[in-house]
Parts: C-alpha cells; sequence; structure tokens
C-alpha cells in the first residue's frame, strides 16, 4: 500500500485552513452572532417617541444578528448627566450612551472618536450646522454622533392674535408655511417694542432670568445677537467690552417689560405662561405648543413657532443637540458603530422627527423640510420655520465661542442672566462687569 | 468587681455558654457528664482541659457584640466610609481628574466670592432654620403634654405627618404653593389687597421661603423628642417649684430647660447636621437663584460638581462642611457630656 507523502506546501496550507476556521468559528452567524450591544436612550417626553426608537433598534438587531438592551434615560432632576458621570467614573456602563450637549466634551477623554460614522453621514445627509461641530468635536475629531431625539431649538413661539392684537405683527406673514422667511424687519428693535405693547396689552412675554437652561439659552441668543461674548474662542477672557455692554443695556430695557417674577422662572414656568394664555410669546421648543394642544387647544390653534429677531450682529437662534457618544470602554465598538450609522439614516431621522411630532430636530442641512414640520397643526404649518428649513438664522448655543470646557461653566452658572438681572436690578455696569470678569476668571481652571 | 480566675471560663464539654458568657449545665438528656454549678462557677472534671483560643474569643460578651454590629459595621462602611473617603480622594485631584493636586481645589475656592457667599447663606440657612424648628417644636410639644390621653395620640400623629412625607413630595407642593405665577399664598393673600409677593425671585422672600419649608419639615422631629424628654421630667419638681411660688416661666427655666438639656443640645446637633447639608428643598423650589443667593453647600456642590463637569471642585465644596460640623459636634457633645459627669 503507498502512502502518499504530505508536501510541506499542502502542510502549510492545511494549517492557514484550520486555523482560519478555528478563528472564524464564533463568528458563525448564530441568533446573536455579533455580540451584545447596550445602549441608553434619552427618555423621551412624548408619548409613545420611545415605542420608534425601539422598533429602529429592534430592526437593526435581527438584521446584524446583535443582541440589544435599551434604556431609556430621564433627564429630570439630571439623571441622564448622573448616569453619564456615573458611567465615565466606573468605565463600565452602556455602550451607546445619549449625552446632552456639553458633555461630549466634558468626557472627551472616555470616548471612542467616531470619523468614521461621522464622514459617510454628513456626505448622505449633508453637513452639520456649525453648534454641532462646537460641541461634538474637538480638534477635528468627531466625539460623539449628533442624535435626533432630544435636539431641538428654542425659538420663539408666538400668540398670532395678541401679537396682531398688541403688537400689529403679523408672524404668518412674517413667517409663511412652506415659503423663506420675510422678516428683515424682525431685529431686537422690534422685538423690543413688541414686548413693551404686549406688556401693555397685559400679555407680557414669557422669557425667564432664573438660572435654568431655557434662561440661559435665549440670554445666549440676544448676547450674541450684539456680539457679546464674555470669552472668546481662545479663551481669553472678554467681558468689558462695548458689545457686552450694550447687550446688557438691551436687557435691562427688556427686563422692565417681563413678568416680574421671572427671576425665579425655572424651564416650566414659559410653558405654563403660554399654555394658560397669559403671555404673547414665549421662547422654547414647540412643547409648550404640543402640550397646549392636549390641555388648551384654543390656544394651541394661535401659536407659530418661528425665528429669532436679529441684532446689529446678526440673527442667532438657541440649538440645544444631544448626541450618542461611545465609551472607549465598549466591548463591541464595530456593532455600536454600526448601530449609530442606522439610527442616522435619513429613513431613521424621519421616523425620531414623525414620532416626536416634529420636536426632535436633526442635525444635518439636507434634513430641515421633511414633511412632518410642514403638516403638524393646528395651525397647519405652524412648525414649518422650527427646523431653520431656509438657514435664515445662525443656530448657536449660549456662552460659545468660548473652549467648550470654559463655556459649559459659563453656562450652567447662568453667568448671563446673572448679569442682566444685576444691572437691571440696579448695579452699576462697571460692577456688574467686574462680576462677572472675576467668575469668568474661575471658570479657567483646568 | 474583678471576676476571680476562671469564672468566665470558656465553655466546657458538657456545657454551652448563656448570654453572660458563664457555664450552664445541660440537661441529662442532652449528656450524661457529670456537671456541677455552683454560684456560677462550674466545677467539673473537664476544668482541668485548658480551652481552645477561638472557643475563649466566640464565647466573650464584647465579640458576640461586635458580631452582632457588623452586618451594620460593613454597611456603613460600604455606604459611609467609602464614598467619605472616595471624596476626599477626589477632591485632591484638578480638574480632569488626573493630577493630583492636594489642596488645591480649597486654595481655589477660598479666592471665590460665590464660594463665600455660599458659606454664609448655609450658616443663615442652618442656624436660622434650627432655632425656630427647637423653637416651634418646644412650644409644641408643651401644648401637646399638656392634652389628655387618647386625644394626645390623634395630634401626636397628625403634627407628626411633614416629617413623614418623604421631603422631595412635601416640597413640590409647597412650590405650587409659591408658584411665581399661580401662588396659592398669593391668591389668598389677594382676597385682602395685599401682595403679590414674589416668593421665589425676591433674594429676601426666596430665602424666607426655603428656611420655612425646612422648618415646617423638621420641626415635628424636635416636638416628638421634646414631647418624650417632658414626660420623663418627674411631675414631683413641678410640684415642688409650685410650692416655692414658681410661676410658669420659671418652672420652665428652673426647672424644664435643665432637665432637656442634653436632649435640646443632642438633637440641634443633629438637626444642624442634616440641615446643613440640605439639598431637595433649595434644589426643587429655587436651585440656588434668584442671584445664587439661596445655594447652599450641596446646591453648589452638584451645580459646580455634576452640572458643571468639575467633580473634583464639587466634592471640595460638599467636604468643606466637615470641619464646621465636627467643631460643632466637639462643642456640643463635650457639654453633653460633661453635663452627664456633673449628674
Amino acid at each position: 500500500m503507498s502512502r502518499k507523502r504530505l508536501t510541506r506546501r499542502q502542510f502549510v496550507a492545511a494549517t492557514a485552513m484550520s486555523s482560519a476556521a478555528l478563528i472564524t468559528a464564533p463568528y458563525v452567524r448564530g441568533a446573536y452572532a455579533a455580540g451584545k450591544v447596550s445602549i441608553g436612550f434619552w427618555d423621551h417626553w412624548v408619548p409613545n417617541a420611545n415605542d420608534a426608537s425601539t422598533a429602529m433598534v429592534k430592526e437593526w438587531a435581527e438584521k446584524e444578528k446583535v443582541e440589544v438592551s435599551i434604556d431609556y434615560i430621564t433627564s429630570n432632576n439630571n439623571k441622564i448627566q448622573l448616569t453619564v458621570a456615573a458611567e465615565a467614573q466606573a468605565k463600565s456602563g452602556h455602550d451607546i450612551l445619549q449625552m446632552p450637549t456639553w458633555w461630549p466634551h466634558a468626557y472627551s477623554e472616555n470616548l471612542e472618536p467616531v470619523n468614521d460614522v461621522m464622514e459617510p453621514l454628513i456626505k448622505l445627509n449633508g453637513e452639520v450646522n456649525g453648534t454641532t461641530k462646537y460641541l461634538g468635536q474637538v480638534g477635528g475629531k468627531w466625539l460623539a454622533v449628533p442624535a435626533t431625539p432630544g435636539s431641538q431649538i428654542k425659538g420663539p413661539c408666538s400668540r398670532i392674535d395678541l401679537m396682531k392684537k398688541h403688537a400689529g405683527i403679523d408672524v404668518q406673514e412674517m413667517y409663511p408655511a412652506g415659503a423663506p422667511a420675510k422678516a428683515d424687519n424682525w431685529t431686537m428693535e422690534t422685538f423690543l417694542k413688541a414686548a413693551e405693547a404686549c406688556h401693555k396689552g397685559g400679555n407680557p412675554f414669557g422669557i425667564g432670568l432664573g438660572e435654568t437652561t431655557d434662561s440661559v439659552d435665549t440670554a445666549g441668543a440676544i448676547f450674541q445677537s450684539f456680539g457679546a461674548e464674555l470669552v472668546n474662542a481662545k479663551g481669553e477672557v472678554t467681558v468689558k467690552t462695548d458689545a457686552v455692554r450694550q447687550a446688557l443695556e438691551y436687557y435691562k430695557k427688556l427686563i422692565a417689560f417681563l413678568p416680574p417674577d421671572a427671576p425665579s422662572w425655572d424651564d416650566a414656568s414659559n410653558n405654563k405662561w403660554l399654555i394658560s394664555g397669559r403671555g404673547a410669546m414665549i421662547l422654547n421648543p414647540p412643547s409648550a405648543w404640543a402640550v397646549a394642544k392636549r390641555d388648551a387647544p384654543q390656544v394651541a390653534e394661535q401659536c407659530w413657532t418661528h425665528g429669532f429677531p436679529a441684532g446689529p450682529k446678526g440673527r442667532f437662534a438657541p440649538f440645544l443637540p444631544y448626541f450618542w457618544g461611545l465609551w472607549s470602554f465598549s466591548k463591541n465598538k464595530e456593532a455600536a458603530k454600526s448601530l449609530l450609522t442606522h439610527l442616522s439614516q435619513p429613513d431613521s431621522i424621519a421616523k425620531f422627527v414623525a414620532a416626536s411630532g416634529g420636536y426632535d430636530l436633526p442635525a444635518y442641512a439636507n434634513m430641515t423640510t421633511l414633511k412632518t414640520w410642514a403638516e403638524e397643526g393646528p395651525p397647519k404649518g405652524t412648525l414649518y420655520h422650527y427646523p431653520n428649513p431656509n438657514n435664515h438664522q445662525t443656530l448657536s448655543i449660549a456662552a460659545s465661542p468660548a473652549p467648550p470646557k470654559i463655556a459649559q461653566q459659563i453656562y450652567f452658572q447662568a453667568t448671563l442672566t446673572k448679569m442682566a438681572l444685576r444691572f437691571a436690578q440696579g448695579e452699576k455696569m462697571e460692577a456688574t462687569l467686574a462680576w462677572a470678569e472675576g467668575e469668568c476668571e474661575g471658570f479657567m481652571r483646568s | 468587681m474583678r471576676e476571680p480566675p476562671g469564672a468566665r471560663a470558656a465553655p466546657i464539654a458538657g456545657s454551652r455558654p448563656n448570654w453572660a458568657g458563664f457555664a450552664i449545665p445541660l440537661q441529662e438528656s442532652d449528656t450524661m457528664a457529670d456537671v456541677v454549678v455552683e454560684q456560677g462557677h462550674t466545677v467539673s472534671a473537664a476544668r482541668a482541659r485548658k480551652p481552645t483560643s477561638l472557643r475563649n474569643i466566640l464565647g466573650r460578651k464584647s465579640t458576640v457584640a461586635f458580631m452582632l454590629t457588623l452586618p451594620l459595621i460593613l454597611l456603613v462602611g460600604l455606604l459611609v466610609l467609602y464614598p467619605a473617603l472616595y471624596s476626599v480622594h477626589l477632591a485632591t485631584l484638578n480638574k480632569s481628574m488626573q493630577k493630583f493636586v492636594a489642596l488645591g481645589n480649597f486654595q481655589f475656592l477660598f479666592k471665590r466670592d460665590t464660594f463665600w457667599m455660599v458659606v454664609k447663606q448655609s450658616c443663615i440657612f442652618a442656624l436660622t432654620a434650627v432655632f425656630f424648628k427647637a423653637l416651634i417644636g418646644f412650644i409644641v410639644a408643651h401644648f401637646v403634654h399638656n392634652i389628655p390621653g387618647k386625644k394626645q395620640r390623634k395630634w401626636r400623629g397628625m403634627l407628626l405627618v411633614p416629617w413623614v412625607i418623604p421631603p422631595a413630595m412635601s416640597t413640590l407642593a409647597w412650590l405650587w404653593l409659591f408658584d411665581p405665577s399661580y401662588s396659592a399664598f398669593n391668591y389668598t393673600l389677594s382676597l385682602f389687597g395685599i401682595g403679590p409677593v414674589n416668593w421665589l425671585g425676591d433674594t429676601f422672600w426666596a430665602r424666607f421661603s426655603v428656611i420655612l419649608v425646612n422648618v415646617w419639615y423638621g420641626a415635628p422631629f424636635f416636638l416628638i423628642m421634646y414631647l418624650a424628654a417632658l414626660k420623663s421630667v418627674p411631675d414631683q419638681l413641678y410640684e415642688a417649684a409650685a410650692i416655692d411660688g414658681a410661676n410658669w416661666w420659671q418652672k420652665i427655666w428652673y426647672v424644664t430647660l435643665p432637665m432637656m438639656r442634653n436632649i435640646i443640645a443632642i438633637t440641634a446637633l443633629f438637626s444642624l447636621i442634616v440641615t446643613f447639608a440640605n439639598f431637595d428643598i433649595v434644589r426643587i423650589l429655587t436651585s440656588g437663584g434668584p442671584l445664587d443667593k439661596t445655594h447652599l453647600f450641596a446646591t453648589w456642590a452638584f451645580k459646580v460638581g455634576i452640572e458643571g463637569s468639575d467633580i473634583p471642585l464639587g466634592a471640595s465644596v460638599s467636604l468643606f462642611m466637615v470641619p464646621i460640623l465636627a467643631i460643632a459636634a466637639i462643642f456640643i457633645l463635650r457639654d453633653v457630656s460633661k453635663r452627664g459627669n456633673e449628674a
């Protein structure tokens, strides 16, 4: 019996094949062949909006054979921020965690760069706005992926009837549904006159002067429209400038026409102000209008969401994006990146927007004209201008362009509203500026 | 008195230790060993046997006590000691938590005006609130003490309600009462042509409101402690005082207060610690505003540490409470033990 001799070449080939088979064996696609991924979403306040997120994740999980666990974490009482801090400290937790505004920068050391996710998404969905880049990037590196759920613009939501009656302004004519804005005359001066007229008419604008985000975001947009920066992009303190002085003078005039209890307002106060029918305008995403649809339909059908007034240095609107961060300690980064890509596809974005009744905003340029915003009502078209479809205004965040870690301190210490309030309550301009300068110097610590 | 040698010997064969550590004989059905107990002294053939040291240790009263408290010690260690030490560690790091800065965070804080404002406000808040809680608790305890039997139980139950409701919930109810635009208080005051009062938007009224809610919440604790103390004051002392012609004020000043001094000191200390560390009332009512004028250590630490993502600085702010409270505790407890020794 002749015995076949194994050549060296055959031996190498057989070894290579067996090794390859051994290595790939665990990845044979079983039910959950691609491992596990966990994701923590922001718990949406719109009823059933979470269901859309769950459905999208499940659809992806079945296709990719990944076992996914989903948690919904509320932002009430900063629960989501606490979760981010806890997971970053413990180096353990979800693979993907949704985080608001400043948090990608705050925990940049713990986040996996996602340029490989973002570059194809930008090609697909269009360029992202400046605020998203400012908050989501460091040195050209994407820290997180902009999340559609929860991202919002806090523009004016006006009462059509009261603005006409007291201020003689037709907001629907200024911001027509389905057409570009005709708002060249919608300036800070017009805004001030309208605030005065509505105050005299018994329906003051509902703008808070407290320390919560709605108050701070409004102050941020007004300061920016005057070109007022407390700290510039290089990290230099620039409090004592004419632009800051002008912004404070303007705010002092405006505060005279606001409700006297505005210094104690929180983020719910302006919503209540609109829904109760007492105010002619608030500066808020359409959540107040959505609640009014249920609780006060006669108010809701008179609401119109539109753009911010323009100041000497431009027209700015507060934009607060959420992000999906992928932790560097995630155990299944490739699968997590695939999920993030899935959640940012045009179809997924449209589903998020529809499920939230138009509240959620994508950060991408090609995604601002979805049919949800054109069709939502009553009145029909009330949300058409909410996503800034004609790039009519610059989307910004208070305290920018200061380096984000400094800006975060200015933002959460509500330095802008405190300055405005101190000056309006009779403190001398230079004393207010000196106080703010001292605060900003304190925020520089690293 | 020292026990004679061998009196607290370890359990010996044929016996089991009782709580006092002495050996008691087992029943005949248990063993056939011949054991004699004579006035607590065990005399047996096994006496000569040297007890093992483990048995000796386990038989000690102090060991049993230690074992019984061990679960609590572990719990305290895990939930109190570890976080406390960890916060000390955090307070020594820089903002990004990558560098050891020793006391650098405290040096930074000492230069901040807002920090000193928070220190001042915390002291105003805690001292005022504790004073009024003690005063109201003392007065109401006297009223309740004078209510006869069954009715007193009902009143005690009702007056404890604020203390048993979770403070976050009851504070939300207060928030609605103080609501900037729809305050129930202002509505009521308007019926008398008064107001509106800017409860949470004006510095004075905002401080008043947070202190008021804290007093409302905490006074029942003082009430119940003082009531218990009042019940332990012997009636004979009041009778003797009455015979001596003491009026009501003199009875309080010369009888009630000296008899209650220790309980007043201890309750004041406990309340001072809890009030200094208060978070929920201020957080819910004012979030520290207007213009930071109602911030306390805990709320400002949260603002700086969690909202501002500067956890080491937040830890330093909250740790600053420790020396203040430690000094208060030393003085109060020293006074209590001095009076205890006098007694």
